[in-house]
């Protein structure tokens, strides 16, 4: 793979950058909301289980929360310069 | 019972250790893709049943026990010996790292056949003294002192798993290896053995602490072999221990924090196997049977994406030279094969459907919404999150996207590929069909994992995460540092008690010796000079004295020795004139 660009990684490129790919993203997000609308739920759930879109709202929390205790905690003095130990 | 009816799959891997030096260079690569081969042949002819017991101390060693469980850690054992050994394929002429490998496969085997807990505590000690040399072998100054930090935590782990045995056996006058009751010191020491063996934090910092610093093969084997062992024998010998529920739940949550941290991308991979393996525990501790199949289920999946997940690491570093999310980024240019696959593990270890991860964690979860453990159910989804975040969004977008660093290393050896293609194709076929994986669970499983509801919701869940890290990608970028863990306690700690020694008590030893000069020594030595002077002075005077006066009166009496007769006569006469008149004055 060695001199010049390939077509594919051009194609790559555009596609991180492009609007129309998030947007693509955003809308299947909110699909996949809707969608628990149609989806029958088992039974002997927790009643916030059986929410329509519980399990998004928990993702997006969970991630939020993780990242911000995580930098929290390594601020807080748990991430030390690479050589700590030498 | 005792009948030797089968060959245990451990000896096929012993053996083939003990000949790899006799085995031609050209042939070496075969010969020990054989090893594998012949190990499952054995274990697939097995019937369940127990072998090779022998008489020891008056106990028993079962090296033989073939049941469901012990089958299904078998199989995946072997089967990863297998990929892992094509992956180091191209390192001809290491034999010493290849024989670890195979001893370390052995041990691990060996644990899983044993019936008893004697045979569990030498065959754990064969795997911990194998293993160290695949981190050893990497041949620097970090990867020997990690190397000793690794084998002395593991030391650790086998003492209390003696001592534990050896209790056990005065309390009971048993050592067999079933679900025992954690009641008194015995059965607690055990556990604990078994606990630092699954990395079960703050038992934990010895895996992300070593695997990091591994050469790229050997952290491909101990990825797959000592903390599943571990989870083996907690499945075997601890089932239903409540306070494991919890120790798992929080051990799920404790990778996924740290793994936020990291910067090394095979630490941030051990660190998420000490979430993976809080699912496992998790599942022990709730003890049902879907949960203790979950956890089976799990460490069977986990061991091939797993797998996957560090073949994929190793491949970029051993292309690169390079460990570093802050040093990598752009490599799907030159490397899109390994991204692919490495993808699929990222999937697997997410539970996307379709993927191994969905059909084998969500029993676990499962099991937790069975027992009504509504915030272990929080707990462990919350760490699903959290471990797409990482394994499956991070890790790759840093490495293989991101800024371009310039890199353009090629991908790596065919073999590498092949056994990457190989466990990728295991992950997508156990979430296909899961049934399969199903068939070989200790218990009869009752348990859908592809409805409706729990495919939604598990796409809602990884893709809003997956929005999340969208969002917030700008905190996430790679930071050049490391992160305190447990192993701080005796890094520093050992570093603090050399200071201690060298400082504190090294002063306290002076001083004590000032003090014995001063307060015994010389007191002693001026003792010493007072009674030689005593002894010149007043016994050695007294004696001299007496005997200068002796000498004296000697002298004079010398005088008196005339020797004439009358003289004596006239002395005598006065001498006995003199007692005469004192008797007479007295008396």
């Amino acid at each position: 793979m060695s001199g010049g660009t390939p077509g594919w990684v051009a194609r790559v490129e555009a596609i991180r950058a492009s609007v129309t790919a998030r947007r693509l993203f955003y809308a299947v997000l909110a699909g996949l909301v809707l969608v628990d609308l149609l989806v029958p739920k088992a039974e002997g759930l927790p009643w916030w289980e059986a929410l329509m879109g519980f399990a998004a709202v928990y993702g997006f929390i969970s991630c939020v929360l993780i990242i911000a205790v995580s930098k929290l905690l390594g601020r807080a003095g748990l991430m030390k310069r690479e050589n700590y130990y030498d | 019972m005792t009948e030797w009816s089968w060959i245990h799959p451990a000896s096929v891997f012993f053996l083939g250790a003990a000949l790899l030096p006799w085995v031609q260079a050209r042939l070496r690569g075969a010969y020990l893709l054989l090893i594998p081969v012949v190990a499952g042949l054995m274990l697939f002819t097995a019937s369940p049943g127990v072998y090779g017991v022998y008489p020891f101390l008056g106990q028993e060693l079962i090296f033989g026990r073939v049941d469901a469980l012990s089958r299904l850690f078998g199989v995946i054992f072997i089967l990863m010996a297998f990929i892992g050994i094509v992956y180091g394929l191209h390192e001809k002429g290491r034999t010493g790292h290849s024989a670890a490998a195979l001893i370390y496969v052995g041990g691990a085997l060996g644990v899983v056949f044993s019936g008893d807990f004697i045979s569990v505590f030498i065959f754990s000690e064969v795997m911990a003294f194998s293993s160290v040399f695949l981190i050893w072998l990497q041949r620097d100054a970090a990867s020997l002192a990690a190397g000793f930090r690794y084998i002395l935590m593991h030391l650790f782990g086998g003492v209390c798993l003696l001592g534990g045995l050896v209790i056990q056996l005065m309390a009971t006058g048993s050592t067999a290896f079933e679900p025992t009751a954690v009641n008194g010191i015995g059965p607690v020491l055990i556990l604990i053995g078994f606990l630092v063996n699954a990395a079960v934090p703050p038992l934990s910092a010895w895996l992300s602490d070593a695997y990091p610093e591994a050469t790229v093969t050997g952290a491909v084997f101990l990825s797959a072999f000592t903390t599943k062992t571990a989870v083996y024998c907690l499945i075997r010998g601890f089932p239903g221990t409540e306070e494991l529920v919890w120790l798992g739940a929080v051990m799920a949550i404790y990778g996924v924090v740290y793994a936020v941290l990291e910067n090394d991308i095979r630490r941030l991979l051990a660190y998420h196997i000490i979430s993976q393996v809080g699912y496992m525990v998790a599942g022990v501790g709730m003890g049902t049977a879907l949960a203790l199949n979950g956890s089976s289920a799990h460490a069977f999946a986990h061991i091939l994406y797993k797998g996957l997940l560090f073949m994929g690491a190793g491949a970029v570093i051993q292309m690169t030279g390079k460990r570093k999310l802050t040093e990598l980024g752009g490599l799907y240019r030159t490397m899109p094969i390994t991204l692919t696959l490495y993808m699929i593990g990222g999937f697997s270890i997410s539970a996307f459907p379709l993927f191994s991860g969905f059909v084998s964690k969500s029993m676990v979860v499962a099991a937790a919404e069975e027992s009504h453990l509504t915030t272990i159910w929080l707990m462990l989804t919350l760490a699903s999150a959290g471990t797409f975040l990482h394994t499956g969004l991070k890790l790759p977008y840093y490495t293989f996207f991101w800024k371009d660093s310039g890199i353009r290393a090629s991908e790596p050896p065919a073999n590498m590929l092949w056994a990457m293609g190989l466990a990728a194709l295991l992950c997508v076929g156990i979430g296909v069909a899961p049934q399969a994986l199903y068939a070989l669970l200790p218990y009869p499983v009752n348990y859908a994992p592809y409805t409706a509801h729990h495919v939604v919701g598990a796409l809602q869940l990884l893709l809003f995460t997956g929005l999340g890290f969208m969002l917030l990608l700008k905190m996430l970028d790679p930071e050049p540092t490391i992160s305190l863990d447990t192993d701080w306690f005796y890094r520093k700690g050992a570093r603090g008690l050399l200071w201690l020694a060298d400082h504190p008590i090294a002063r306290a030893d002076a001083r004590l010796g000032e003090a014995y000069l001063t307060l015994v020594l010389n007191p002693l030595a001026r003792l010493v000079q007072w009674s030689w002077v005593f002894e010149r002075r007043v016994i050695d005077g007294a004696v001299n004295g007496a005997a200068s006066v002796t000498h004296a009166f000697a002298l004079h009496a010398r005088r008196i020795q005339s020797g004439q007769l009358q003289h004596y006569a006239l002395a005598m006469v006065v001498g006995v004139s003199v007692f005469l008149a004192a008797y007479l004055l007295w008396f």
